[in-house]
């Protein structure tokens, strides 16, 4: 699963990192570190700590199955 | 494309182009097809893999926490978009409406945006550049290959250029124990962007930690030994220092060439568009067809006199996609300004560094809230009497206030909003060091009389 968090909106109010501490982690008093890609076994968990976000920072992947890119270039 | 009737076939069945792979075109293409754009939709990108963030590449990636490969993100809808990747853009032909790309292919639209981004500025000495140990980073393959060489255990790695990628790569390597040489050619880190006040701090926190800091030298050769490894640096003040790994952290360089015989107003600076991501063409008048948005986009702020402004900046690339979206299916009537206070963030030496408004400009800056020793504070800055930046340490909680002194013209210095009274609360001049980015000389000449006959045309120049 994708993950990716705005970070210009975190406050630091940890909520993910209690709900997924796999997935989040604060660095110092207030700054989040996150996995992009957690595995899906975490899922559950992460989407908790998105929905537990105060400030509705984090985004998971809406799509179960992406348009992966198709017909790259040749070269 | 004026009629409403027109914009809806548009919307239905026109051809959108976008330019740029990354989260800015990723994002645009999402609210495309949320503002209800069923047409086709391509997206061009010059790297191979789908959009990917960078912000964790200098952090949780080098940290070893997080694969390079594995910041890939997330989608908030199936964009259903056909993907040309691997392969860059070469040239815009606005005549005929078609991007071409390097391979030959021309790609036809209806409306195009432009979110090129920007690249690293890579070492100026190719044979340097190209010394086992030297890194840019920027894209996952940099990060990767940066990654590695860190975890080897090098006796030293030397960071050239103190500015907020630099410092990030510096705190992670000291997390990791490595031993850290910066150098930077201005007087602080971080002076550039943040002015000489928490230049000063940001060099305490990075001497604090074992860093050791140069500032006010250049770095003048890189040395490499018989196997083509990085051996030493040379200094401008006549010191060495020896290092296997050299960071070139110098900033970025906007990806404008292949627009250069496009006729529109492009140059180091970026693309020059209006508030609403339109771009403006050679001449200055906005087009109706091509947008920017991103890292390469140059617009004018009303809340700074209308500068035109560029920023790097990972909520502004995300702003303007979805502000540049949503004005390529309205109407004039409907369109949107991009009016958002800029925002940023850094995570360094175990430090949240975030900012909002634009620190540079400013004349004066003071702590606004909390102590400067204890790494927890808030600095306002000031431009003429008014409230225009904040930038806080460990204190993101606030910042929303500041930005709303910011859109409301409120008065500088502004009073503390809460009991962590500063001890010293007076301003101080925000001394930025002069532009680095000397005058380029001319870009463009004007011929003609007659006001339907006065045209523009871009004049070549060596960069």
């Amino acid at each position: 699963m994708r993950v990716v968090v705005d970070l210009s909106r975190c406050q630091g109010y940890a909520q993910c990192a209690f709900l997924a501490p796999d997935a989040f982690r604060m660095h110092g008093e207030e700054a989040l570190m996150y996995a992009p890609n957690p595995d899906d076994a975490q899922r559950g968990q992460v989407l908790r700590a998105a929905a537990a976000c105060p400030l509705q920072a984090i985004l998971v992947d809406r799509l179960e199955e992406r348009d992966a890119p198709v017909g790259t270039s040749p070269s | 494309m004026s009629s409403a009737h027109t914009l809806q076939r548009f919307k239905r069945d026109g051809r959108v182009v976008i330019v740029g792979a990354s989260l800015a075109g990723l994002r645009a293409a999402e609210a495309l097809r949320g503002e209800g754009f069923t047409g086709s939709l391509t997206m061009i990108g010059d790297e191979l893999g789908e959009p990917y963030d960078r912000p964790p590449l200098s952090k949780q990636v080098l940290t070893g926490w997080v694969p390079a490969g594995g910041t890939t993100l997330p989608r908030r809808c199936d964009i259903d978009a056909e993907w040309l990747l691997g392969v860059p853009a070469d040239g815009l032909d606005l005549a005929a409406d078609q991007v071409r790309l390097a391979d030959g292919r021309r790609i036809p639209f209806d409306r195009m945006l432009i979110a090129t981004g920007v690249r690293a500025r890579p070492w100026p000495v190719e044979e340097e550049a190209a010394l086992d140990g030297v890194f840019v980073v920027r894209t996952r393959e940099d990060a990767d290959g940066l990654q590695r060489a860190i975890a080897a255990g090098p006796s030293r790695v030397l960071i050239i250029g103190a500015g907020f990628t630099g410092s990030e790569i510096a705190s992670v390597c000291r997390e990791r124990g490595l031993p850290v040489t910066v150098a930077e050619l201005g007087p602080a880190p971080l002076v550039g962007g943040l002015g000489a006040m928490i230049g000063e701090v940001a060099a305490d926190m990075q001497r604090a930690h074992g860093v050791d800091l140069r500032c006010g030298v250049r770095v003048t050769r890189l040395e490499g030994d018989a196997h083509g490894r990085l051996r030493r640096a040379h200094f401008s003040d006549g010191g060495t220092v020896d290092a296997e790994v050299a960071v070139v952290a110098l900033g970025g360089i906007r990806n404008t060439e292949w627009l250069r015989d496009s006729g529109l107003a492009v140059g180091v600076w970026g693309v020059a568009c209006d508030a609403g991501c339109r771009a403006f063409d050679l001449n200055g008048l906005v087009t109706d067809d091509i947008f920017v948005a991103g890292d390469v986009a140059r617009s004018p702020n009303p809340v700074y006199e209308y500068r035109f402004i560029s920023l790097e900046h990972w909520a502004n690339a995300v702003e303007q996609a979805e502000i540049a979206a949503h004005n390529m299916v309205s109407t004039q009537a409907d369109r949107w300004p991009h009016l958002s206070i800029p925002a940023f963030w850094s995570i360094q030496f175990g430090v949240n560094i975030k900012s909002v408004g634009v620190p540079t400009y400013a004349d004066e800056v003071v702590v606004a809230q909390g102590s400067v020793s204890d790494r927890r504070f808030v600095a306002a800055y000031g431009y003429q009497g008014r409230v225009t930046a904040a930038v806080s340490f460990n204190n993101a909680k606030w910042l929303d206030h500041y930005r709303r002194l910011i859109e409301t013209a409120a008065p500088f210095p502004p009073p503390c909003p809460t009991p962590d009274q500063p001890v010293d609360a007076k301003p101080v001049p925000v001394d930025f060091p002069g532009p680095t980015l000397l005058a380029q000389g001319a870009t463009v000449v004007v011929t003609g009389h007659d006001p339907g006959g006065r045209r523009v045309t871009a004049v070549r120049q060596g960069r």
